[in-house]
């Protein structure tokens, strides 16, 4: 099976995030794979080993030719890669960049493609079904269980009530939440075997699409104002000493919970 | 003052209309002339009849194959609606997982952007500005489209007040035509996870579990003590991602939206990505061991102590006073 697993590098959650002088969030600075991709990339490599056939190609759409996380993601396990960068795309949305990766996805083909459910960074939850559209293929999304079967794939997908048992024929694309598989972690072996791997650069004007239709160009939007929103100030902090629940208990009777 | 037309993608949870597809049609009728629902079911009357009641002029019934899921049946609908007439001014989507695959179609065919994660929508100039958090939930963001409509929105749960505005309403049925591509995912069976006690989104009380507890099977103290309040169970991503409960338990940004009476955060350090899906609640109680955890400076009553030795106090007390 040979699977595109459609990856987001995004600034460190874990540090400081600001905004540009354009109100939107900085990326100039060192961008990591989120973690809500890594989900993808292990199935897709499940899915490789246990077919024991194919490959797993990662794409990515990032700013000043990033590829720090596109590496994270080849020291797991995935072949080769494909990273579309090009000043253009600044300050793209989500249906600009699943136009980017619908292109450079449909240069070659694909069994299946996985993407997350969403990014930790932009957390929109809709470029899955928009790539699917633009890629005219049968999607689930929000799939939170993957069964391989004869050429086609069973799913459970996440619903308001329970799951959804799901036969995908393929070609076809998923979106897959986190906790639906465990990530492996690189080991010294894949990350220095990553330093080789290929990463195929692209620009815009490599996939046919018209500079008008994306980046800021494309977004057909514009941000009015930035506020910072109210505050909720803080009440009482007290520290347990064995005596915690009985002020819990006070606290609930001045609420009339119980 | 108001726009032409609003579409809103209303959704069932089971045979009822979900709260929060109620709260876009109620916000539709406040901005718009007429409110076209377009509902996943065909000839349920007291449907309509809801609809109406919070002002929806017009009911699609979409008519689709069960096996094809019913976001993307939507889209394709919607698509071929404006083709054949008008464009509505706006279309309005649940922040779920069918609205957001709608939404996400629809956009790709009509190639429209997407405004998401919206929490207030307002008219201004007669044009609508959409706002969303960002950075947890510490900054707001107002947004307008300065392209050709419809102008597509994706709405997250409690941002508007659900208000009767009682319309007269037609039907139609519309039929999904050419499905083509959807037709390759089969929705072979669909289950319910049995939950038991009030509704996430609409309980009084919710009592929500983080890493804090330790282990899967001290998640059961959350339980307990959400049954003795009559409260809802709710969980933090971290132990939604560690398998210990369903995602359909999860709060926050990537969750549901609650804004109970109270909230309860046991071992829930409280990270931006929980923050915002719990910090409307009127009053917040949390039980932490780290005196600098961030859940701290939001809450109402802070207790920094071991969860899993006061929540068994708390719950001994609570049963004895019960028994009284």
């Amino acid at each position: 099976m040979k699977i595109a697993v459609c990856v987001k590098q995004i600034p460190d959650p874990a540090s400081e995030l600001f905004l540009d002088p354009k109100n939107r969030l900085d990326r100039t600075g060192k961008l990591v794979l989120d973690d809500a991709d890594t989900y993808g990339i292990e199935m897709a490599l499940r899915l490789v080993e246990d077919g024991n056939e194919g490959e797993v190609v990662l794409f990515s759409m990032a700013p000043h030719n990033e590829v720090a996380g596109l590496r994270t993601g080849l020291s797991l396990g995935a072949s080769r890669a494909v990273l579309i960068s090009d000043d253009v795309l600044s300050n793209s949305d989500s249906l600009s960049t699943a136009k980017v990766l619908s292109a450079a996805i449909s240069q070659e083909d694909f069994d299946l493609v996985i993407t997350g459910t969403e990014s930790t960074d932009g957390y929109s939850g809709i470029m899955a079904a928009q790539l699917a559209e633009l890629m005219q293929l049968p999607s689930v999304t929000f799939v939170k269980k993957v069964t391989r079967t004869q050429g086609d794939l069973l799913v459970e997908r996440q619903t308001e009530l329970g799951f959804d048992e799901v036969k995908l024929k393929l070609p076809g694309l998923i979106s897959l939440t986190a906790g639906s598989v465990e990530p492996r972690y690189p080991n010294f072996k894949g990350i220095m075997a990553a330093k080789s791997k290929p990463i195929k650069q692209l620009l815009l004007s490599d996939l046919g699409i018209d500079a008008s239709e994306v980046g800021t160009n494309g977004a057909r939007q514009e941000i009015v104002d930035v506020t910072v929103a109210p505050t909720r100030a803080s009440g009482d902090v007290i520290e347990d000493t064995g005596e915690g629940y009985v002020k819990i208990v006070e606290y609930l009777e001045a609420l009339k919970i119980v | 003052m108001a726009i032409d037309s609003v579409w809103v993608f209303v959704e069932l949870r089971g045979d009822s209309l979900s709260t929060a597809s109620l709260e876009l049609v109620s916000q539709a009728s406040r901005v718009a002339h007429t409110v076209t629902a377009f509902l996943g079911k065909q000839g349920d009357v007291s449907v309509f009849e809801l609809l109406s009641k919070y002002g929806a002029n017009k009911i699609i019934e979409i008519n689709r194959a069960p096996e094809i899921a019913l976001g993307g049946a939507a889209a394709f609908v919607m698509a071929s609606k404006i083709s054949k007439e008008k464009s509505p001014s706006a279309i309005f989507f649940e922040a779920s997982y069918e609205g957001r695959d709608a939404a996400g179609r629809l956009s790709a065919k009509l190639d429209r952007p997407i405004l998401t994660n919206i929490t207030a929508l307002e008219l201004k100039d007669n044009e609508l500005l959409a706002s969303n958090a960002i950075f947890g939930g510490n900054m707001m963001v107002s947004t307008r489209f300065t392209g050709a409509g419809p102008q597509l929105f994706v709405i997250r749960a409690k941002s508007f007040v659900l208000e009767p505005n009682p319309v007269e309403y037609a039907t139609e049925v519309v039929g999904l035509e050419e499905p083509r591509h959807l037709t390759n995912a089969q929705i072979l069976n669909s289950y319910q996870e049995v939950r038991t006690g009030p509704k996430l989104e609409d309980a009084t009380v919710v009592v929500a579990g983080g890493r804090g507890l330790g282990s899967k099977d001290q998640f059961s103290l959350v339980e307990n003590l959400a049954q003795l309040l009559n409260g809802a169970v709710g969980a933090s991503r971290a132990v939604v991602d560690a398998g210990w409960v369903p995602y359909a338990f999860q709060v926050g940004q990537t969750g549901k939206t609650v804004k109970p009476m109270l909230y309860i955060a046991l071992g829930i350090s409280g990270a931006t990505q929980h923050m915002v899906g719990m910090k409307g609640a009127r009053n917040i109680l949390a039980i932490n061991k780290d005196r600098s955890a961030p859940i701290f400076s939001i809450a109402d009553l802070g207790v920094v102590g071991d969860v899993n030795k006061v929540v068994p106090a708390l719950i001994e007390a609570l049963k004895e006073k019960i028994a009284k």
